[in-house]
């Protein structure tokens, strides 16, 4: 998985730019599902089809293919560009870092002075120096869009790259894709757009396939860092099932299916609180009259940095676990 | 273009703070009605039209423009008889005081007033809205509470005056929109069916559009508004650029507050511009959102663009606005209306 984690991490893919992480994924997926769409706003679906006789249940999994990125908003005399963030960006971390463009130029961010390092620098303070001499020679323009250019690095059992968030996600999609060979299910597997800003693309997806459950998997944060706010989830130690994040609670029957599954095949597993941030599954819980939604999340250090760290034993165990869980029926037991 | 700037300022003179659309919805009713198929006023106060297509139509297009205009709303009377009122919409309390309003559905006329320079003592600063007050002449909270109820709303008493090739007034923010998609409709059939929504409450938080998107169910769209522009001195100088620029032609928006356009929308309204010898801007990425975002995550996903007319100093007053850029964005609505295909949206 990790040749496959290494393809789509260093794809370019900011907010609402997704084509090339798209066109990746449909390549890898295309010889194991059995239909595959684009929908309207730009999100990939691949159905598995079921064994079973209809009507089937329809499961929907969804990664995100975005990340957070860089769009320029002006271009001054000098030729630097200033800019604006797509999704959460944080500037302390955006400072000194190498962007690429899509064309795959690249880029430095910098702030515009560093007289007080105490003081961490605001957006308007950066900017992005991509070598011009003057704005008439500038090569980018006011819309264009930059994403981090991280390279993939291992150390032992941990992986750094950039936009692990989420395009891990998508890697354990598509390896449970190629893995799963007989479901009674019909299996939705979804890579949704825009999930940095208004996760539309996981909106509209749920409005159309209409599942009667859905389960997100994407990473979260951990607690085992310096100072990090309590929170039970380290490296490590399996992927973690949803339980609370900052806008929605996950429903507590999908989160005892996926826990139940978890134990019976031995698997180790988290419990996820996250106080900040939430994802597509927010949204897709309350899609028409409402759809029972949950997430396994693989536990990550330093999110929307160029050097986002996994484990890669919970990315497989997260695969493992999602097996477990699609080969057999849905469990919707009250806790 | 007969009849858009006459359009323009029965449009802009008319009151219609977000929520009480009526009085607009009424002028843009008579306005339409004998240019469309099919025309209806939803639940929530929304204008709906439909405009079918020349032969069969290659796709149904939304394009949309906001009813409503930023406003006040009293919310109770002081003891003096002055009325306290909230923010309806995004104000700026710094263009507030010292202005004129029309208050509440008998039009009373309002004054938001503030301590004459004799009396100041020197203090300049910027009073927050919860200690600005309307004086509508009443001397007691009961004489105030028979002329005005709590939940009434008010807004600026801005007349439209023509510039010779600019205009000032109230509400270009979004009738300028309105007055655009007159145009349209009142034009010849296109290869597209012209679904248009005239939407409530889009100051507010998209209300209407959002509904409205539902309802429709187009293939793509097209939303029309006004859009800062932030063109003048210090913006020139500190070499910033500025949001828009008034006479640069309508701006076309590659991001709204949250959503990236539809790629696919933007390269069409930049080409249309092109082939069609259209003037276009490119507004700057950052900040202010338009319908765009409620309409484009309704139902299965709606591919949508944004398009607007630079407007200076909107939600204040009056804002001003080149005629020209006004007909230029008719022209570049229509143009790249008519020329959207089912392949300029195919994918992959």
């Amino acid at each position: 998985m990790k040749e496959l984690i290494q393809k789509l991490t260093t794809a370019f893919g900011p907010v609402g730019f997704e084509d090339d992480v798209r066109a990746i994924i449909r390549a890898e997926l295309a010889a194991f599902a059995d239909e595959v769409s684009v929908n309207r706003l730009g999100s990939l679906i691949a159905v598995k089809r079921g064994a079973g006789r209809d009507p089937r249940q329809k499961i929907m999994l969804v990664a995100h293919m975005d990340e957070i990125g860089l769009m320029v908003t002006h271009i001054d005399q000098r030729g630097y560009a200033r800019l604006t963030p797509l999704g959460t960006v944080y500037p302390v971390i955006s400072a000194g870092q190498r962007v690429r463009f899509a064309d795959g130029r690249l880029g430095v961010v910098d702030v515009e002075r560093r007289e007080d390092v105490s003081k961490t620098p605001s957006l308007e303070q950066l900017y992005i120096d991509v070598g011009a001499a003057d704005k008439a020679s500038c090569p980018v323009q006011v819309g264009d869009v930059a994403c981090f250019n991280g390279t993939v690095e291992q150390i032992g059992s941990r992986l750094i790259a950039k936009s692990l968030d989420d395009r891990l996600g998508c890697a354990i999609l598509i390896e449970t894709l190629r893995r799963l060979k007989v479901t009674p299910h019909d299996v939705y597997f979804v890579f949704s757009v825009q999930e940095e800003t208004t996760s539309a693309g996981a909106r509209t997806a749920a409005y159309s396939i209409e599942p009667e459950v859905a389960l997100v998997v994407d990473v979260t944060a951990t607690g085992d860092t310096p100072k990090a706010l309590p929170m039970a989830v380290e490296l490590g130690k399996g992927p973690a099932i949803k339980v609370q994040d900052a806008r929605m609670l996950a429903d507590p029957r999908v989160r005892g299916w996926l826990a139940q599954r978890a134990r019976e095949a031995k698997i180790p597993y988290q419990l996820e609180i996250l106080r900040d941030g939430t994802t597509d599954a927010e949204v897709i819980q309350a899609s028409r009259s409402g759809v029972p939604s949950g997430g396994l999340l693989v536990p990550a250090r330093h999110l929307h940095s160029p050097s986002e760290m996994i484990d890669l034993s919970d990315a497989e165990h997260a695969v493992k676990l999602l097996l477990a869980v699609l080969k057999k029926p849905i469990v919707m037991n009250e806790e | 273009m007969p009849g858009l700037i006459a359009n323009l300022k029965a449009l802009s003179n008319a009151i219609g703070v977000s929520g009480d659309e009526g009085a607009v919805r009424r002028i843009v009713l008579a306005a339409i009605r004998d240019h469309v198929d099919e025309l209806r006023v939803d639940t929530i106060g929304n204008v709906l039209a439909i405009k079918r297509a020349r032969g069969r139509p290659r796709l149904r297009v939304m394009i949309d423009a906001h009813l409503d205009e930023v406003g006040m709303m009293i919310v109770g009377a002081n003891g003096d008889g002055t009325l306290q009122f909230r923010a309806v919409g995004g104000l700026d309390p710094r263009v507030l005081p010292g202005k004129t309003l029309v208050v509440g559905p008998d039009r009373l006329p309002g004054l938001i007033g503030l301590p004459p320079v004799h009396v100041s003592a020197g203090d300049y600063s910027v009073r927050k809205i919860t200690d600005l007050a309307i004086d509508i002449g009443a001397a007691s909270k009961e004489e105030a509470l028979d002329a005005v109820k709590i939940g009434q709303l008010a807004t600026f008493d801005t007349a439209y005056q023509s510039l010779g090739a600019a205009a000032r007034g109230k509400a270009f923010d979004d009738r300028a929109g309105c007055a655009t998609l007159f145009e349209v409709l009142r034009g010849p059939r296109l290869p597209v069916e012209i679904a248009a929504a005239f939407t409530v409450q889009e100051e507010v938080g998209l209300r209407g559009a959002t509904v409205a998107a539902h309802a429709l169910e187009p293939d793509a769209a097209i939303v029309i508004d006004a859009t800062p522009a932030n063109d003048l001195p210090p913006v020139l100088q500190a070499d910033l650029s500025p949001n828009t620029r008034l006479g640069h032609g309508p701006a076309i928006y590659v991001i709204t507050r949250r959503n990236v356009s539809d790629l696919r929308l933007f390269k069409h309204l930049i080409e249309t511009g092109e082939r069609r010898g259209i003037p276009y801007q490119i507004r700057q990425p950052g900040g202010g959102g338009t319908n765009a975002d409620g309409i484009g995550p309704a139902r299965s996903g709606v591919p949508t663009i944004s398009v607007s007319v630079p407007a200076r100093y909107i939600h204040s007053p009056a804002a001003i606005i080149r005629l020209s850029d006004l007909r230029q964005l008719v022209e570049l609505v229509r143009e790249s209306a008519a020329r959207l295909t089912p392949a300029t949206l195919a994918r992959d």
